[in-house]
């Protein structure tokens, strides 16, 4: 008996304290999931936002792209992160009707190696064999040749990649598939027919470890964590032929060279421009055009205007890379598209 | 008198509708699932058809799901985990029924207990901190298969543990009597006795091996196409495939994903329904003697 009521009053004590919680927050909450890509920005921006604006809680799940665009199709969070646009049979059954797109940000994915060698650098048709198995070798011809005058060992390569569906593998495939046509036979998707003798870790943190532990690694990380793993990453020959080392600055050297729809609908793969960085993935921040709930709808347009303009100061740090202007202000400007209700929603 | 036998009659009639409201619920249960599951894979099934079973090339972005490759990792990996965990298990139960004294035998059946209840990731992160890194066994089907074996040990232990105890003092105490060893005694009373449940426990901890996902997908190295008899090879089970991949599919490779679950989902029952049907069998023989 005294064991139960023990419990008992824990359990009130818990439920007092997420009561108060809740009140503390002021009613506001919006919750949103998706791209883990964008998740480190959305932490100190989330942070960040918080200072500004006490009276609303905003919380990220992350969970992956698909995750994040499903459970904004299903209404089961306010907004999705992801690095992907809705596919037509996804759209089909978002239940809350038009979306829209907002760019928040653009990440160099890198490639990361372990060997010797200070500086390598790479074209995307070597990397499209060497990914395929097909150049097994550090010092193979074709390596050379993209790196004159320098001395590779003769190890073997061991490619990593993603145990796990990611908006990572998509881009990544995406480009070489871009890039590299003639050579790149796997295409694109967030599972893809890696070769068999390849290695796979869970997340970027997990491919990082894998590369970070093994002679002979190469594999495309997200810059962020290759950083944070301490790899060296390669320089990637761009559409103009230079060698460009994975910067933030370099990823928004790619957002200027980019073509972008009227939906605010692009890919920074492979973009134009002497500085940019070919492997360049970007983040959207989906929302219904129409918000029923007051509160909600105008507490999401000050967080979006928050992303867009104050947040975009924060990316540099975390090693992403802002919007180009031009980007910027047509988002900043779509953010009057957001139609909320006229009236409060009863609670 | 009358009215408190009407009460009784009342209160028998509501227990035994609750209960069968209760049982009946979980046969719906079941039935549901499996309804549920095989519509949403109908899709991947009518697209391959057998061959969902028979090819080994998962390929989403061609749409071509062959499962072949993760069968035989579920399948490989859970023998690998019976080998290890079966002798292990066998020892622990007999020690602690046949041979430890009581103040040894019972801490040990509250820590193989304890033991039952660790949750699989921390089983996984451990296989990965330890047995892929530290001992640098890699990723493999080994090291998924030691890590099953880890986990399903309490289970066979436990199991074991109780069907070994239901062994008649009688016959163990007649068999010591005519001059027999301990092990002597082992081998003629216990063993014979509880053959059936022992069985049973083995293919009950079969059915968990093969249904684990977190721990198997951290450390089998999820390469696809593998189809060997290699240990150290890398490569991947339906629950660990499924884990990794339903994040990010769309359309018919999360068709292909749900299949692979009703596959495993019509193994793992078959596993269990032949499991209990053997303990079943022996618990009768056991009452008739």
């Amino acid at each position: 008996m005294i064991k139960t009521s023990r419990i008992g009053l824990g359990l009130a004590l818990l439920g007092m304290a997420w009561l108060g919680a809740a009140s503390a927050a002021g009613g506001v909450t919006l919750n949103g999931s998706g791209s883990t890509l964008s998740k480190p920005f959305q932490e100190v921006a989330i942070d960040a936002f918080k200072k500004v604006h006490r009276d609303v809680t905003v919380n990220y799940g992350g969970g992956g792209s698909g995750k994040g665009r499903q459970d904004l199709a299903d209404m089961v969070v306010d907004f999705a992160g992801s690095d992907s646009p809705f596919k037509e049979s996804e759209l089909a059954r978002a239940k809350g009707g038009p979306i829209l797109y907002f760019p928040i940000l653009l990440s160099p994915i890198a490639v990361t190696y372990n060997v010797g060698v200070d500086k390598l650098q790479l074209s995307a048709p070597t990397l499209a064999k060497i990914f395929q198995r097909e150049i097994k070798k550090w010092n193979d011809p074709a390596i050379a040749a993209d790196n004159p005058g320098t001395k590779l060992p003769d190890t073997d390569i061991v490619v990593a990649h993603r145990a796990d569906g990611s908006g990572t593998t998509q881009n990544f495939t995406e480009y070489l598939t871009m890039a590299a046509k003639k050579d790149w036979k796997l295409k694109s998707g967030s599972t893809v027919e890696w070769p068999s003798d390849t290695q796979a870790g869970q997340g970027n943190a997990g491919v990082a470890q894998i590369v970070k532990s093994t002679k002979g690694a190469i594999a495309y990380v997200d810059l962020s964590d290759a950083k944070a793993s301490g790899l060296k990453f390669a320089t990637i020959k761009n559409r103009s032929g230079h060698f460009v080392e994975p910067t933030s600055a370099a990823a928004s050297a790619a957002g200027q060279g980019i073509e972008v729809k009227d939906n605010l609908i692009f890919s920074a793969l492979d973009a134009k421009g002497d500085k940019a960085y070919p492997i360049t993935a970007q983040t959207w921040v989906i929302v219904y055009a129409k918000q029923i709930d007051r509160a909600k709808g105008d507490a999401l347009k000050a967080y979006l205007t928050f992303l867009l303009k104050d947040g975009q100061a924060l990316l540099d740090e975390i090693d992403y890379a802002p919007l180009p202007r031009s980007l910027q202000d047509k988002a900043v400007k779509q953010i009057d598209k957001i139609r909320v209700a006229a009236h409060a929603s009863l609670p | 008198m009358i009215d408190l036998a009407g009460k009784r009659a009342y209160g028998d009639r509501a227990f035994r509708g609750t209960s069968a409201v209760a049982a009946a619920l979980v046969l719906l249960l079941l039935g549901l699932i499996a309804v549920t599951m095989t519509r949403r894979a109908l899709p991947v099934f009518l697209q391959m058809g057998g061959r969902f079973f028979t090819t080994t090339r998962w390929a989403p972005p061609d749409d071509l799901y062959g499962a072949l490759p993760f069968i035989w990792g579920t399948a490989f990996t859970a023998a690998i985990a019976i080998v290890i965990a079966v002798p292990i298990s066998l020892g622990v139960a007999l020690f602690m029924t046949q041979v430890a004294p009581p103040w040894l035998a019972r801490p040990l059946v509250y820590l193989v207990d304890l033991l039952a209840g660790v949750p699989s990731v921390v089983f996984g992160l451990w296989g990965v901190l330890v047995l892929s890194q530290h001992f640098n066994l890699g990723r493999s089907f080994l090291t998924a298969g030691i890590i099953l074996a880890i986990m399903i040990i309490p289970i066979i232990t436990s199991l074991a543990r109780e069907v070994i105890d239901t062994t008649p003092v009688g016959d163990k105490e007649g068999a010591l009597a005519m001059g027999a060893t301990r092990w002597e005694m082992i081998s003629a009373t216990v063993l014979p006795h509880s053959k059936g449940g022992l069985v049973g426990a083995v293919m009950l901890g079969l059915g968990r091996a093969m249904g684990e996902t977190i721990a198997a997908a951290l450390v089998i190295g999820s390469a696809l196409g593998q189809i060997t008899l290699d240990v150290f090879a890398p490569g991947n089970s339906m629950p660990a495939v499924i884990a990794n991949e339903w994040g990010e599919a769309q359309d018919l490779h999360k068709s292909a994903l749900i299949a692979l679950a009703v596959t495993l989902f019509v193994i793992t029952i078959a596993v269990n329904l032949l499991a209990t049907g053997i303990v079943q069998r022996s618990v009768k023989r056991g009452q008739g003697s």
